[in-house]
């Protein structure tokens, strides 16, 4: 089997004016299924602009991005949404959930605009097998501004997995998250990662990144680092000690 | 199939969620529709009321009044100059071909008395011909005769209003009017009419024999008018320059000092002018639903830049250009139709009072309402489709990057 993503030589410019931002200067990486991996790197070193790229979002200046054997470049609009409807799942660095929209109804939006004829049962029977994933069932009709960060960033994970894509992609989910929240967070990936999904997020932080099989490092657009992650945690342990040591707190 | 029932519960909701402006919105297509409904209504009411009116004047009358308006204005007016004589109806009648009715016309008003009550009311002298002329029916008793004319005989028929005045239900047939105190026995009463074009009651009226009424009644020998009926309208325009021709040699060189008048002329100016006059107004209300449309494109031109974000987290999904299109069409094509319905039934409503004020019949027809409806949903095509395609042509990136 082939890789699940595949790009060569990829370059983004972004023409502001008159300034030219490289931001991707010539990426080559190859992503096999079933991989968890971490994008790393400085503010601005262009992990997002990448991000976009695989997401189908954005487009590369010049390279090639094979996703799923489908040669993307090639692909007009409308093609390049149904791949992200169907294939993958988009984690915002902002969330980017639907306002005065019911955290349900925000999960269900993929569906909405599904190729395939998925009756409105079914919609609201896969979103809410979604938030019950996250952790979220008894949210289910609180707007994005009647939950916390953490939670907001829950639904938009719920979200992105309600079409049940082969690849999830995350920009910082655990950027604006509490220690706890952020291992949760890991622990819920781990847990979909298991599964056989893949999953390329971008992280700040070396302990969220060392809940991943595999680290990638940019600086100004370019690849620096890439290795296999030593001794990976386990989330779910971390967050048992960590319940512990609270618990310990508060008796003493 | 589903995904078009999910996009119009989509566009129903982001209407729902801005009802002050969505309402605001759809006024412009409301009074639009409102206006145009009502106008083509009041204008169709209007035209089908003078055209009963001309229709009640009778059928190919053509009319002879004293004094001219061929020179200098109106000298004095119509039936100012008296020289209309009992001879030239009867000239008419004989010579010209293609008259089947006339009639010399002496009007008075005064004042009449029956059964111990007082009237004023018109006097109407005629021939027997009149009420063919006029196509007038009598709902009880008989038209008074042409030996009746002869002997100046005093018989009236008289008009609904008057038996309603002076006999109050009873049956008038019999019975004795007096007319300046000369008591005249009433042989009929007529059906009702209502009001003239000119906005009279017509059937405030006695009607006797023209002689009766000169000898007796005025004291006059000229008439008021002479009232002609035709054979058939072609013959009208012929029979009116004959009947100019013929009393112009009995004034042998002396200036006109009468008109000829067909109700055609009649007819025409105020089809004419009913005319004008909804187009005029058809007119004004279509530049209103224009201005509602323009509305409609600038809330939606408003909505899809504030929605900016939005956009891009459907497209980020999947959406694709045509559903985003369809969501913002939806939603142009909800406010200008739900704003023409509303404008339909206002628009109805407004002409129905209207019509019961003015004494109109109603005509709000089915086709300018189905006009109307399929015109708004049109308005909300066309002036929604530009913010719609604004919206679906977003870059999703750009879209989502948007403050
Ligand atoms: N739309 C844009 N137009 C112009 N320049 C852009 C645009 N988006 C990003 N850039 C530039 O491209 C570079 C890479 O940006 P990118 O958002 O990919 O960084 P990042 O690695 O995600 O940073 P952070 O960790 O802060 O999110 C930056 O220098 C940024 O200024
Ligand atoms: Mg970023």
């Amino acid at each position: 089997m082939n890789a699940i993503i595949e790009i060569d030589g990829v370059h983004k410019t972004y023409q502001t004016g008159d300034v030219q931002v490289h931001a991707v200067r010539g990426i080559s990486l190859r992503i096999e299924r079933g991989e968890f991996v971490a994008i790393m790197g400085a503010s601005g070193s262009g992990k997002s602009t990448l991000m976009n790229i695989l997401g189908c979002l954005d487009r590369p200046t010049s390279g090639r991005y094979l996703l799923d054997d489908i040669d993307v470049s090639d692909l007009d609009r409308d093609e390049l949404a149904e791949i992200r409807n169907e294939k993958i799942g988009f984690v915002f660095q902002g969330f980017n959930l639907l306002s005065r929209t019911s955290a349900l109804e925000n999960i269900e939006l993929p569906t909405l605009y599904s190729s395939k004829t998925i009756s409105a049962e079914e919609q609201r029977r896969r979103a809410l097998e979604a938030l019950e994933l996250v952790g979220l069932k008894d949210r289910a009709d609180h707007q994005p501004n009647q939950l916390s960060g953490g939670q907001q960033q829950r639904v938009a994970i719920a979200r992105a997995l309600v079409n049940e894509p082969r690849l999830l992609l995350a920009d910082e989910p655990t950027g604006n998250l509490d220690t706890q929240t952020s291992i949760e967070v890991m622990g819920i990936f781990q847990k979909l990662n298991a599964q056989g999904i893949t999953i390329v997020m971008v992280t700040h932080e070396l302990d969220i990144a060392s809940y991943t099989k595999r680290n990638v490092i940019m600086r100004d657009g370019q690849i620096v680092t890439d290795k296999l992650v030593a001794d990976r945690l386990n989330a779910e342990k971390e967050l048992s000690e960590l319940r512990e040591a609270q618990k310990a707190i508060k008796l003493s | 199939m589903m995904r078009f029932l999910a996009t119009i519960r989509i566009a129903l909701r982001a209407l729902r969620r801005n009802k002050l402006r969505t309402f605001l919105t759809m006024l412009g297509m409301i009074i639009g529709v409102t206006a145009v409904i009502a106008m083509v209504s009041i204008g169709n009411g209007a035209k089908s009321q003078v055209e009963g009116q001309i229709a009640s004047l009778g059928q190919n009358v053509l009319s002879v009044f004293p004094g001219s308006l061929s020179s200098g204005g109106a000298r004095g007016g119509w039936g100012s100059a008296s020289t209309l004589t009992p001879d030239e109806a009867e000239l008419i009648a004989r010579e010209v071909p293609g008259v089947v009715g006339v009639s010399g016309e002496v009007r008075d008003r005064q004042q009449v008395m029956a059964n111990g009550l007082n009237w004023n009311t018109m006097i109407q002298g005629e021939s027997p011909d009149y009420l063919s002329i006029r196509a007038w029916g009598l709902s009880e008793g008989a038209m008074f005769s042409e030996t009746d004319v002869r002997s100046a005989a005093k018989v009236a028929v008289i008009g609904k209003t008057v038996a309603d005045q002076l006999f109050a239900g009873n049956d008038p047939v019999g019975e004795t009017i007096r007319i300046r105190n000369i008591p005249f026995k009433i042989v009929g009463v007529l059906t009702s009419k209502g009001v003239s074009f000119f906005g009279s009651d017509q059937d405030d009226t006695v009607i006797i024999p023209n002689t009766s009424a000169m000898r007796r009644v005025t004291g006059r020998q000229y008439l008021s008018a002479i009232l002609i009926q035709a054979s058939a309208p072609k013959e009208m325009a012929r029979i009116q320059t004959e009947i100019a021709t013929l009393l112009q040699q009995r004034r042998s060189g002396r200036e006109p000092d009468f008109t000829v008048r067909s109700q055609l002329e009649l007819a025409e100016a105020a089809t004419a002018t009913s005319r004008t006059m909804t187009a005029l107004l058809g007119g004004i209300a279509c530049v209103s639903l224009l201005v509602g449309g323009i509305g409609i494109m600038n809330i939606m031109l408003v909505s899809v830049t504030e929605r900016t974000r939005e956009i891009g987290i459907r497209m980020a999904v999947g959406a694709k250009g045509k559903d985003i299109l369809l969501q913002f069409l939806i939603e142009a094509v909800t406010l200008s139709v739900i704003g023409g319905v509303i404008g339909i039934v206002l628009g109805v409503g407004i002409s129905k009072l209207l019509a019961t004020k003015m004494n109109w019949p109603a005509l709000t027809s089915v086709t300018s309402i189905l006009v109307a409806f399929v015109f708004s949903a049109a308005v909300g095509i066309f002036f929604g489709f530009y913010p719609a395609r604004k919206a679906s042509s977003l870059d999703p990136i750009e879209a989502l990057r948007y403050e």
